[in-house]
């Protein structure tokens, strides 16, 4: 009885659970930072258990659809509304309930790993206040079937972001990075708000079913679709519109760092929303196809190419960011290019859109799990700065094989899950054009050669004199990141099984708009 | 058995297990040649030292190379690319503004002439 209800109401709790912890933070915090930490971990399981049942409850029985105070949580359109959802709806797909599962495993991993790796640090009430706002942003981002609620949760995101970035004030350059994402962040936010004004003065909706169903694509639609690609591409640091990444990434906290990169990933999972749900075949699927495309390309190219010459680890693994998220670009976006061609897309187009979905999760998994290696480090060392370590192998030896295994991932190494969803999207592309495959492995083979710079610049070489009593990471921080690395690996392993019962349903998420409308509409 | 399916890539399959079982068919290969090899190696001796022409070794933290000095071949053969790629990230956020606008401008221009 009571576990229907809970399933029954899991995506309102999967929301609820991680705000209300948030605001009690400061509170519970004043008890002592024991039952604090107890708090955050307890709100963090929670969180993850409701988002992996609701996933399950997904992938077993199809989208679940809940709308907020209405009678039954199905029923998203009342009798006397005239055919339109007026409620909260929450639409969770199988594409929703694939983000929400990195969500859940990359923020319950980061949560044990900053319970001993930020302990030194004063103002944690604050931290975990807005590290669990960061959350609710995430899952309301992904979860919401309603335009206006996705600007909502894009705000939280960006907001309790922009504090965490300032956490470590550092002479102020943390707080200018802040600046910079905050300022970034509001303007792509007030353009998406007016992309959403937009729809809602021309089709009087908010709710994204009810918008897919009357879009006609005229000058103004075209208009909020380059708005709204243009600001989330933005959010999620394609190339040329990344600049503020290195910079955020680089001055957070590690375990800040990590959650961030699930954050632009929410912010691509906006982006495809968007393209496939809201427009699907109206657009010109071609163009923008191509449009994301060359993103993609562009942020493969010079992420990995600015990768190379840095000598901040983080910076370098920011620019790695940025890489990666270009073959998710390009995967996804030659799946769109080919999306009006019903053969071309069984030929390739599943696949490339499979093999980029694929890697949102597979890189939040293995490049989580690099910046929380990164910062495992500093926590030892004190500094981020490649020209000054050396032969830490002797001393962090779980660090470096962890460090192994994220570095392997993402150089596309077998069998890693890097490895599997590059392989898909090599195939895949190679048959729309063979160039975009061939950069996409050179690409891979710089990622290689940065990360052996990397290796060797941390952890060969001998034993450093200054470094010489240096000690392991603490055990929660190395259980963290074990946790992402065993991720990594078993997605490496078992490629298929994860591609048949996750991947492929959520691109066939996206791509069947006739699906998320009726699941949200029904007959009207 | 559904744990070890392979994953299809439309051109082609990868199964990671069967690759597995050729690696650890080659690390034993490996082990095999290893072992017939000289056995008369002793730590602690002048067989574990380096030979450079006569020299002194120097201290073991002297020889470190640190990460700044590796791919500088590559950075000095791309310079024209550096060049101009790298002054690009001002770091100044009117010059970041300036590029989301004018990707903005760029990609309204396309979708709305191709529409």
């Amino acid at each position: 009885m009571i576990t229907d209800a809970i399933i029954a109401n899991s995506p309102a709790l999967l929301v609820m659970i991680p705000l209300i912890a948030a605001f009690a933070c400061p509170f519970i915090g004043r008890i002592s930072p024991a039952v604090r930490n107890i708090w955050v971990v307890g709100a963090m399981v929670l969180t993850a258990a409701m988002a992996l049942l609701l996933a399950g409850e997904v992938f077993s029985s199809g989208t679940v659809v809940y709308t907020f105070g209405a009678s039954a949580p199905g029923m998203s359109v009342p009798p006397d509304s005239g055919g339109i959802p007026v409620r909260i709806v929450f639409t969770v797909d199988a594409m929703s309930a694939l983000m929400q599962i990195i969500g859940a495993i990359t923020g319950l991993s980061i949560v044990l790993y900053s319970i001993a790796g930020d302990r030194r640090h004063t103002g944690l009430e604050s931290y975990y206040t807005l590290y669990l706002l960061m959350i609710a942003g995430v899952m309301g981002m992904v979860s919401t079937g309603d335009l206006f609620n996705f600007f909502v949760f894009l705000e939280i995101l960006s907001i309790s972001s922009a504090g965490l970035i300032a956490y470590r004030i550092d002479r102020g350059v943390a707080v200018e990075a802040a600046v910079k994402y905050f300022v970034l962040s509001t303007i792509g936010a007030m353009v998406i708000l007016v992309a959403i004004g937009i729809f809602y003065g021309e089709y009087d909706a908010l709710n994204i079913a009810v918008i897919a169903s009357r879009m006609q694509f005229t000058l103004l639609d075209q208009v909020a679709l380059v708005l709204m690609i243009a600001a989330l591409g933005m959010k999620c640091g394609a190339v040329p519109m990344h600049f503020w990444t290195p910079d955020a990434y680089s001055m957070a906290p590690s375990s800040i760092t990590a959650m961030l990169v699930v954050a632009s990933q929410a912010s691509l999972y906006g982006l495809f929303r968007v393209v496939f749900t809201l427009y699907n075949v109206t657009l010109n699927a071609a163009t923008v196809g191509w449009i994301i495309i060359v993103l993609g390309v562009l942020s493969m190219v010079v992420g990995v190419t600015m990768a190379i010459p840095q000598k901040d680890v983080k910076r370098l693994m920011a620019y790695h960011a940025i890489s990666q998220t270009g073959y998710m670009l390009l995967g996804v976006g030659v799946g769109l290019a080919v999306l009006g061609n019903q053969s071309l897309l069984d030929a390739f187009g599943y696949v490339a859109m499979e093999g980029g979905i694929f890697h949102i999760i597979n890189h939040a998994m293995y490049k989580g799990l690099l910046f929380l290696t990164a910062g495992a480090i500093f926590y030892r060392i004190g500094t981020r700065n490649l020209n000054r370590m050396g032969g830490l192998g002797h001393n962090m030896k779980y660090t470096m094989v962890f460090f192994v295994i994220g570095a392997l991932a993402i150089a596309g190494i077998p069998p890693f899950n890097g490895f599997a969803s590059k392989l898909m999207i090599y195939e895949s592309v190679f048959m729309f054009n063979p160039i975009l495959s061939i950069i996409a492995m050179v690409v891979s083979i710089l990622t290689l050669a940065s990360f052996v710079k990397v290796f060797h610049s941390i952890f060969m070489g001998p034993r450093l004199p200054e470094y010489a009593d240096v000690k392991e990471a603490p055990a929660p921080m190395l259980i963290g990141m074990g946790i992402l690395a065993a991720v990594v690996v078993l997605f490496g392993l078992f490629p298929g099984v994860v591609v048949d019962h996750l991947i492929e349903p959520a691109a066939q998420a996206l791509v069947n708009q006739g699906a998320y409308i009726s699941a949200v509409m029904g007959g009207a | 058995m559904d744990l070890i399916a392979s994953l299809y890539t439309g051109s082609g399959y990868w199964n990671p297990l069967v690759w597995l079982i050729a690696i650890v068919v080659v690390f034993v290969i490996v082990y095999l040649i290893w072992s017939r090899g000289e056995s008369g190696y002793k730590k602690g001796t002048l067989q574990t030292t380096p030979f450079i022409s006569g020299n002194p070794e120097p201290e073991k933290s002297g020889v470190h190379v640190p990460g700044g000095n590796l791919y500088w071949g590559y950075t000095e053969a791309l310079k024209g690319y550096y060049s101009r790629l790298v002054p690009l990230h001002t770091g100044r956020l009117n010059d970041y503004l300036l590029w989301y606008l004018g990707v903005t401008a760029i990609i309204m221009v396309v979708v709305v002439v191709t529409a």
